[in-house]
C-alpha cells in the first residue's frame, strides 16, 4: 500500500481501539463480576470464587453440562465421518449441480427458528418421543453442513496428483484413502471437528424445541437461558466465564490446525 | 456422501416441506391440526398487525445491518492496513467472540444496560444524578445486540476482499492524480463491496428471524418474526400460522439471498481483475 | 545390431470427451529402452495419451499393447508402469525416504529389500543427504529428483513423465535435460515424456512423436523429423523456419514478386500428388542454411536490407527484409564469420542457400 500519512495511520489505530473496547469490554465485565464477593450481580465488592464454588454445587448445571457434553460429541463425531465424505466426494466431482451445493448451504443458513420448528412437527408427526437423540439428530444436521465446509475449504487446494499418484505406485483406493489423503486433510478435519463440537455446545433454540418435556434433556444454553430469564445472577456470571472458556479453547485449538477457516 | 445427503434430506428438507404443508391447514379447535385446505394463514400473514411486526423486524434488521457494516468496514480496512504480520492476529481477536456462546454475549449486555449497569455507573461517575436512563429493553438495546453479535462476521467477510485488492491499483491511482478519498472512492470500494455485502446479507438474514436478542433485550411483549413463530409454536398452539410466518420468513430470506447471487456474479469479473489472479 | 525390440504399441487409440476428441486414431509403437518424446503444443492430446498409458483414462477405441498384453482397461495401481507427475505429486506428509518407499510398500515387499533399493535409488539420485526431508524444505530441482526416484525405484516396465522440467528454470532445466539422459542409461528403463518443448525433445529423445489437434503428425527420430518435416506445421513446429509463400512451379515455388526458388530436383512436394503438382505452395528454409555474401553456385539467391541484429553469443541472429515475403527472413550466422564480414543494421546484404535445402510444402 502506499505510504499513509500519519494522521491516516493515528485515525486507523483510534478505529481499531474503539472496535476491539466494543467487542471486547461486555465480556471482560462479565468476566470480572464473576469473580464479584457481594451479591449484586453489577457492583464490585472483592475478590471471590464462591460463584464457581456454588456453580459446582448446583445439580441442575451439573446434568445439563452432562447433557451438552452427551449431544456434542455424538453429533460431533457423526458430523465430523458424514461431512467430511460428503466434502471429498463433492469436491472429487468436477462438475456438480446448484441443487447439491444449495443443500450443504441451507443448513448453515436457515434461521435456527424456522429448523426448530420444522423438527418439532417433523418428530412429533412422527410420534418420536424428544429428547437427547432428537437435539442429536437435530445438531447433526447443521454440524455436518459446517464440517464439509472447512474440509472442502482444504480441498480446493488440495493437490489430487498426489491421489493418482497413489494409485499409480500400486495403491488401491482404500489404502489410498487411509495413507493419503486423509492425513493430508486431517488437520482441517479436526478443525471441522472443534467447530462443530463448539456450535453444538453453543446452540440454544434447535435443542429448545427438539428436547421433549421435561428437565431430563435439558441442555446448558437451555439452562443458562432460563437462568437469564430468571433475573442475573452473578452464577450465570461463573457460568459465562466457564462456557466462554471452554469455546474459546477449542475455537483456537482449531485456528492452529487449520489456518483457513476464518483467517482468509 | 450419500448418507449425508440422506441425513440432510431427511432431517431438513423433509421436516421444511412438512412446515410448507402445514401452512396450508386450519389450526384445530383446541390446537392441533385440522386438515382441511385454506389459505387464510398466508391471509393472516399480510394482516396489518403482523405485517407490521414483519416491517419492524426489517427495520430493527436493517438499522443493525447498516450500522455493523460502517463499524466493521472500517475495523476490516484498518486490520488490512495494519503490518503484514499483525494482521492474522488482530483478525483472529475480531472474530473470536463470534465463538463464544450467543446467549453469554447478549447476557452481557444486560449486565452492561440494566438500571444498574455498567453505563448507569459511568453516568453517575460523569456527574451524572438524575434517574437512570431506560436502556435495556428498547428497540436500541436489541440493535446494540445484534450489531454486537454479527459485528465479527461482517470484519471478517470485508477482510477478505481488502486483503486480496492488489496494492498497485490503488497506487496506480494516485499516480493518475487521484486524492486518497478519491482513490478509496472510485477504487477501494467498488472493488470491496463482493464482501460488503456478503457482510450485510448474514447480518440481515440472522437478525431478522432472531429470537434470543429480542427475547432478551426487547423484553417479554417486545417481538419480532422469530418471536411471533416461537409463541405460534409453543404458547398460541397455531401451528398452521407459526408455519405460514416462518415460510415468510424463509421466503425473505431467499429474496435476500438471490438479490445477493445476482449482485455477486456482476462483481465477481471485476474482482478477479483486481486481485490480479494472486488465489489462482 | 538386433532389431529392437517393441515394448508398447498403441493401436488406433482415440479418446472423446463428450462431443470433443482429444486423441484421433493414434498409433504407434515404443521400443525397449529408447527415449521417447510426445511432443506437441498445449491441448494436442499429448497429455491425454501419456494419461491413457498410465491408466487414468481408458480410451473411447484402440488398443494399448504392452509386452504383447492389452492394457487398455487395466487400473493404474495394477499397471507395470509409473508415472512421474508433472506437479510431482510427492506427498507433503511423508518424508523423501517415505514417499520414496511408498510403491515398494505397496508391492508387500520385505522390509529389508524395501531399504535396499531405496538406498539405492536414492543414491542413484543423490538425495541421500535430504532422505528425512520433507517435500515442502526441498528446491525443485530436489523435488524433480524425489519424483523420479519415487517412480523408478518400483523398477517399472515404462516410465511415464509428464513435462518433467516445466517447473524449473532455464539453466537448472539444461542441466537435468543431460541428467534424466544418463539415469535413463543407467537404470535401463524405457522413458516415454510429455513435452510442449520442442528443443527439449530434440536434445533428449531418441525418436519423438509431434501431435496436433489429437492426431499423430510424424514419429521419427529428431534429426528426420528436424531435416524432413512431414507437413508445414511440423516444420514451423520444430525449430526455425523462413517461409516463402507462392505458387507450386515444378519442383520449386515461384514467390509472388517472381522469384523462383529452387526446390531439391525431383522431390514430390510434401502434402502433393506429384512432382508436378500445381497451385498454392511454400518453400522452408532454416536461418542456418542461408548465407551471407553467398558463392556463385548457390542456387537460390536474393537481396535485403537488415532490420535488426541480435547477439547470441556464439550466433548472430539477422532480420532481413526482402521482396520474397511479408515477414523478415531469419538468418543465422557463426559470430566468426560475421566478425570476418561485419555486417549493421540498414546495411544492403545478399542472401544465399543450396536447393537441397529447400522443403516444398503444397498447401
Amino acid at each position: 500500500m502506499a505510504e499513509r500519512s500519519l494522521a491516516t495511520r493515528r485515525t486507523l489505530r483510534l478505529v481499531l481501539g474503539l472496535v476491539f473496547a466494543f467487542l471486547y469490554i461486555p465480556i471482560a465485565v462479565l468476566v470480572a463480576l464473576s469473580f464479584n464477593k457481594g451479591g449484586l450481580p453489577t457492583a464490585w465488592s472483592g475478590f471471590s470464587l464462591k460463584w464457581y464454588v456454588s456453580l459446582a454445587g448446583n445439580s441442575a448445571i451439573l446434568s445439563a453440562g452432562l447433557n451438552t457434553l452427551i449431544v456434542a460429541l455424538v453429533s460431533t463425531a457423526t458430523a465430523t465421518l458424514l461431512g467430511t465424505l460428503l466434502a471429498i466426494g463433492v469436491e472429487m466431482r468436477r462438475r456438480h449441480g446448484k441443487a447439491l451445493e444449495a443443500l450443504i448451504f441451507a443448513p448453515m443458513i436457515i434461521p435456527d427458528i424456522v429448523l426448530a420448528i420444522a423438527l418439532l412437527s417433523f418428530f412429533s408427526m412422527l410420534n418420536l418421543t424428544m429428547g437427547l437423540h432428537t437435539i442429536i439428530l437435530a445438531h447433526v444436521v447443521f454440524n455436518l453442513a459446517f464440517v464439509c465446509s472447512v474440509v472442502r475449504a482444504r480441498l480446493k487446494s488440495f493437490d489430487w496428483s498426489i491421489v493418482e499418484a497413489s494409485a499409480d505406485l500400486g495403491a488401491s483406493a482404500f489404502t489410498t484413502f487411509r495413507r493419503v489423503t486423509l492425513p493430508v486433510i486431517l488437520p482441517a478435519v479436526i478443525a471441522g471437528a472443534l467447530l462443530a463440537f463448539t456450535l453444538s455446545v453453543d446452540e440454544f433454540i434447535i435443542a429448545f424445541f427438539t428436547a421433549g418435556a421435561g428437565r431430563a434433556s435439558t441442555t446448558l444454553p437451555m439452562q443458562i437461558y432460563s437462568m437469564i430469564r430468571f433475573g442475573i445472577t452473578p452464577e450465570i456470571n461463573a457460568l459465562a466465564t466457564i462456557v466462554m472458556a471452554v469455546s474459546i479453547t477449542a475455537l483456537t485449538l482449531s485456528q492452529r490446525l487449520n489456518r483457513g477457516i476464518i483467517g482468509q | 456422501m450419500a448418507p449425508a445427503l440422506v441425513w440432510l434430506t431427511a432431517l431438513m428438507v423433509v421436516p421444511c416441506a412438512l412446515v410448507l404443508a402445514l401452512a396450508f391447514f386450519r389450526r384445530g379447535i383446541y390446537g392441533g391440526i385440522d386438515y382441511t385446505f385454506t389459505l387464510e394463514n398466508f391471509g393472516l400473514v399480510v394482516d396489518p398487525l403482523y405485517a407490521g411486526i414483519f416491517l419492524k423486524s426489517a427495520r430493527i434488521a436493517g438499522t443493525a445491518t447498516i450500522i455493523a457494516v460502517v463499524i466493521g468496514y472500517a475495523a476490516a480496512y484498518a486490520i488490512s492496513a495494519a503490518p503484514r504480520r499483525l494482521q492474522p492476529v488482530f483478525l483472529f481477536f475480531a472474530v473470536l467472540p463470534f465463538w463464544s456462546n450467543y446467549l453469554i454475549r447478549t447476557y452481557a449486555w444486560i449486565v452492561l444496560l440494566n438500571r444498574e449497569g455498567l453505563v448507569t455507573q459511568l453516568l453517575r461517575w460523569l456527574g451524572y444524578t438524575g434517574e437512570p436512563p431506560s436502556m435495556l429493553y428498547t428497540e436500541g438495546a436489541v440493535i446494540a445486540g445484534l450489531v454486537y453479535n454479527y459485528l465479527p462476521f461482517v470484519i471478517l467477510a470485508c477482510y477478505a476482499p481488502l486483503s486480496r485488492l492488489n496494492p498497485e491499483l490503488a497506487e496506480a491511482s494516485r499516480d493518475l492524480g487521484a486524492s486518497a478519498a478519491t482513490t478509496f472512492r472510485r477504487v477501494i470500494l467498488p472493488l470491496t463491496v463482493p464482501g460488503i455485502a456478503a457482510g450485510a446479507v448474514f447480518v440481515f438474514v440472522l437478525s431478522i428471524g432472531n429470537f434470543v436478542t429480542p427475547a432478551l433485550l426487547g423484553g417479554g411483549r417486545f417481538q419480532m418474526i422469530g418471536n411471533l413463530v416461537y409463541d405460534q409454536f409453543l404458547t398460541a398452539n397455531d401451528w398452521p400460522f407459526g408455519a405460514a410466518l416462518a415460510m415468510a420468513l424463509i421466503a425473505i430470506m431467499l429474496l435476500v439471498l438471490m438479490a445477493q447471487a445476482m449482485f455477486a456474479d456482476r462483481a465477481a469479473g471485476r474482482a478477479a481483475e483486481a486481485t490480479g489472479g494472486a488465489d489462482g | 545390431m538386433n532389431e529392437p525390440r517393441t515394448l508398447l504399441s498403441i493401436d488406433g487409440v482415440s479418446k472423446n470427451f463428450g462431443r470433443v476428441t482429444a486423441v484421433d486414431r493414434v498409433s504407434l509403437d515404443i521400443r525397449e529402452n529408447e527415449f521417447f518424446a510426445l511432443l506437441g503444443p498445449s491441448g494436442c492430446g499429448k497429455t491425454t495419451l501419456l494419461r491413457m498409458l498410465a491408466g487414468f483414462e481408458t480410451p473411447s477405441e484402440g488398443r494399448i499393447m504392452l509386452d504383447g498384453r492389452d492394457i487398455a482397461r487395466t487400473p493404474p495401481n495394477k499397471r507395470p508402469v509409473n508415472l512421474m507427475f508433472q506437479s510431482y505429486a510427492l506427498f507433503p506428509h511423508m518424508s523423501v525416504r517415505a514417499n520414496v518407499s511408498y510403491g515398494l510398500e505397496m508391492e508387500r515387499l520385505p522390509a529389508r529389500e524395501i531399504r535396499d533399493r531405496v538406498d539405492s535409488i536414492l543414491a542413484t539420485t543423490e538425495l541421500v543427504p535430504f532422505a528425512d526431508r520433507k517435500p515442502e524444505q526441498l528446491s525443485g530441482g530436489q523435488k524433480q529428483r524425489v519424483a523420479l526416484a519415487r517412480a523408478l525405484v518400483k523398477r517399472p516396465r515404462l516410465l511415464l513423465l509428464d513435462e518433467p522440467l516445466g517447473a524449473l528454470d532455464k539453466k537448472l532445466r539444461g542441466a537435468m535435460q543431460l541428467e534424466l539422459k544418463r539415469l535413463q542409461h543407467e537404470v535401463g528403463i524405457t522413458f516415454v515424456i510429455v513435452t510442449h518443448d520442442q528443443e527439449e525433445s530434440l536434445v533428449m529423445a531418441d525418436r519423438m512423436a509431434v501431435l496436433r489437434g489429437g492426431r499423430l503428425l510424424q514419429c521419427d527420430t529428431p534429426h528426420t523429423v528436424y531435416e524432413h518435416p512431414a507437413d508445414r506445421f511440423v516444420a514451423d513446429f520444430i525449430g526455425v523456419m523462413n517461409f516463402v509463400p507462392g505458387h507450386l512451379d515444378n519442383g520449386g515455388v515461384r514467390a509472388a514478386d517472381g522469384t523462383r526458388l529452387e526446390g531439391r530436383g525431383t522431390a514430390t512436394p510434401v502434402g502433393a500428388g506429384t512432382s508436378g503438382a500445381t497451385g498454392a505452395g511454400v518453400a522452408a528454409v532454416r536461418p542456418e542454411r542461408i548465407r551471407l555474401f553467398p558463392p556463385p553456385q548457390a542456387a537460390n539467391r536474393t537481396t535485403g536490407k537488415v532490420e535488426a541484429l541480435a547477439y547470441q553469443g556464439q550466433d548472430l541472429q539477422l532480420h532481413v527484409r526482402t521482396a520474397l515475403s511479408d515477414r523478415p527472413f531469419l538468418v543465422r550466422v557463426t559470430a566468426d564469420a560475421a566478425d570476418r564480414r561485419p555486417v549493421s543494421v540498414g546495411d544492403q546484404v545478399e542472401l544465399g542457400w543450396d536447393a537441397a535445402d529447400v522443403r516444398i510444402f503444397a498447401d
